[in-house]
């Protein structure tokens, strides 16, 4: 469904990306790992057309994103949806309106359909909707924003591939667990892809079943959780080191 | 032992020319990149203004806080500019026996020049400020970006209402300007330069003629185009988290309030060849 070809990326002529090439099947759970400044978040926002490669394809459904025009762009994304790191919720909004910004911009569909709509779709993010719907992001907790940004993402365009960037970064661990198995649930029950990017090794572990790992802009790794454990590839070994008891110890984790 | 310093001096004097140059030449070129950025983004905006989406809500909410929002400003520094320019007009005329002049040259100042300058660099100094900090921090907290990926283009839901409400907001805030500065120039003929009302309106109002009103509502009407695209590019292309939107937002404050000064003087002087028989 996603293919990434070749794919070189440079920002002001600082290399990010440096010949990166994966494919990403219907229905399948992808961690990107990597240490920060990898390139691992660039991946996504090339995926969603964001920014274009200087050299490479990236596929989806065959098509080629980098050499749309934004009116093409946009019909891909309605396949797509991404969580940005930290919710990127829209400040001036209400929770309400940010869950239901894509329905308000883009249907005829009445203000209280789509009130129902979000109403529901906070329920299935595990959030009392008569609570928060009229709050404004900003009173709202680091766990509950990136909830409410899985929603707006769910209930944008009922999405077939859900992108997430650095979902669990700053929560405590309760939220961390709240998040994951929220993404967890998402993916199965909306029969949907999902990829995530982290830094967060546990975290990764807990949501997909195939790792990349990205280091210095360079794919050094892409496999299962056993190939990962006995993968003697010195940068792989040099990011998992502070976590290779917890790999070691640590099946996959099931929330649903 | 002499040759040999004589040569390391020159050298040194040759390096600084070199990085001397080499600087000014770096600051043309990110200026011509800036400027060319500028001009496409301009374009974008404008193509936005025309096309079929229209943010009719935020357009209205845009109007509010920029014309509301500015006006007791924009009546404050005109009140007192106004009085200002009365005295200081008023004390010279005096000598001359000209005292009388006083409301025509007021109509002229006030309409022509003081009025759109005095309101168009306030507006630059509160709502381009405002608009650069808004765009750059929803810019750095990726906003911009998930607006894209929801099918919205900023430029249109972001750029265009703010533009429009300037275009709308400024020539009105312009004629509440004048209508205080002239008023501030009546206070000072009447209580201090011991003038009549009567001879103070009626000169003032034998200058406000088409010519000096069309020049006087010209300029707003090109100021809000310029703080618009200064304000909202700088917001667009801002940097850096936190310290790069500090920096846009001061930078978009002093560019706009230059080019407004600048773009006055071209103005004035182009309508001034242009319909000199109208003036």
């Amino acid at each position: 469904m996603i293919q990434l070809e070749n794919v070189t990326f440079a920002y002001d002529e600082r290399p990010i990306l440096k010949n990166v090439s994966f494919s990403i099947d219907e229905t399948e759970s992808v961690v990107i790992m990597g240490p920060s400044g990898s390139g691992k978040s660039t991946i996504l926002r090339l995926i969603m057309g964001l920014e274009c490669p200087q050299e490479g394809k990236i596929l989806v459904d065959d098509a080629n994103i980098c050499v749309m025009n934004e009116r093409q762009k946009q019909e891909v994304r309605k396949r797509i949806a991404m969580v940005f790191q930290e919710g990127a919720l829209f400040d001036s909004l209400t929770v309400g309106e940010n869950v239901g910004f894509y329905q308000i911009e883009h249907t005829r569909m009445s203000r209280s359909e789509i009130e129902q709509n979000v109403r529901q779709m906070l329920g299935f993010v595990g959030l009392r909707a008569d609570e928060i719907i009229d709050v404004l992001p900003d009173q709202l907790s680091g766990g509950m924003r990136r909830r409410v940004a899985i929603g707006r993402a769910l209930l944008s365009t009922n999405p077939r591939v859900m992108l997430y960037d650095e979902p669990t970064t700053g929560l405590d661990p309760e939220a961390t667990e709240m998040v994951l198995e929220l993404i967890n649930k998402a993916t199965v029950e909306r029969n949907i892809s999902t990829v995530v990017v982290t830094h967060q090794i546990p975290d990764a572990i807990a949501l997909a079943n195939r790792f990349i790992v990205i280091h210095g802009g360079e794919m050094v790794f892409d496999g299962d959780l056993d190939a990962l454990r006995v993968c003697d590839e010195p940068r792989v070994r040099d990011f998992l080191q502070p976590f290779r008891e917890s790999i070691g110890k640590v099946n996959q984790r099931q929330f649903v | 032992m002499t040759c040999l310093s004589k040569a390391a001096t020159i050298g040194l004097k040759h390096e600084r020319k070199y990085a001397i140059f080499a600087a000014v030449n770096s600051w043309l070129k990110t200026f011509a990149w800036d400027f060319q950025q500028l001009f496409l983004f301009s374009l974008r905006v404008i193509r936005g203004m025309v096309s079929r989406k229209f943010y009719i809500s935020e357009t209205l909410e845009q109007m509010y806080l920029i014309g509301v929002g500015s006006l007791y400003l924009v009546l404050l520094a005109g009140a007192f500019a106004g009085q200002g320019f009365a005295i200081a007009f008023s004390n010279e005329l005096a000598d001359f026996g000209a005292k009388n002049y006083l409301g025509r040259i007021m109509s002229i100042a006030v309409v022509r020049e003081l009025g759109p300058t005095l309101t168009g660099l306030m507006v630059a100094a509160r709502v381009s400020s405002g608009i650069t900090a808004e765009i750059g921090a929803m810019k750095s907290s990726n906003q911009l970006d998930a607006m894209v990926s929801f099918g919205i283009d900023p430029i249109q839901k972001l750029a265009v209402p703010r533009l429009i409400a300037l275009v709308l907001m400024v020539p009105a805030l312009t004629i509440a300007c004048d209508a205080i500065a002239i008023t501030g120039g009546w206070i000072v003929a009447t209580l201090i330069a011991n003038m009549s009302t009567a001879i103070y309106w009626s000169s003032m109002k034998e200058r406000l003629i088409f010519g000096n009103l069309f020049i006087g509502l010209l300029k707003p009407f090109v100021f809000s185009f310029f703080i618009a695209f200064i304000a909202c590019y700088k917001g667009f292309s801002a940097r850096g988290g936190t310290k790069g939107v500090g920096k846009a937002t001061t930078e978009s404050v002093v560019i706009s309030s230059i080019t407004i000064l600048i773009v006055n003087f071209f103005i004035t002087k182009l309508v001034h060849s242009a319909i000199r028989g109208y003036l």
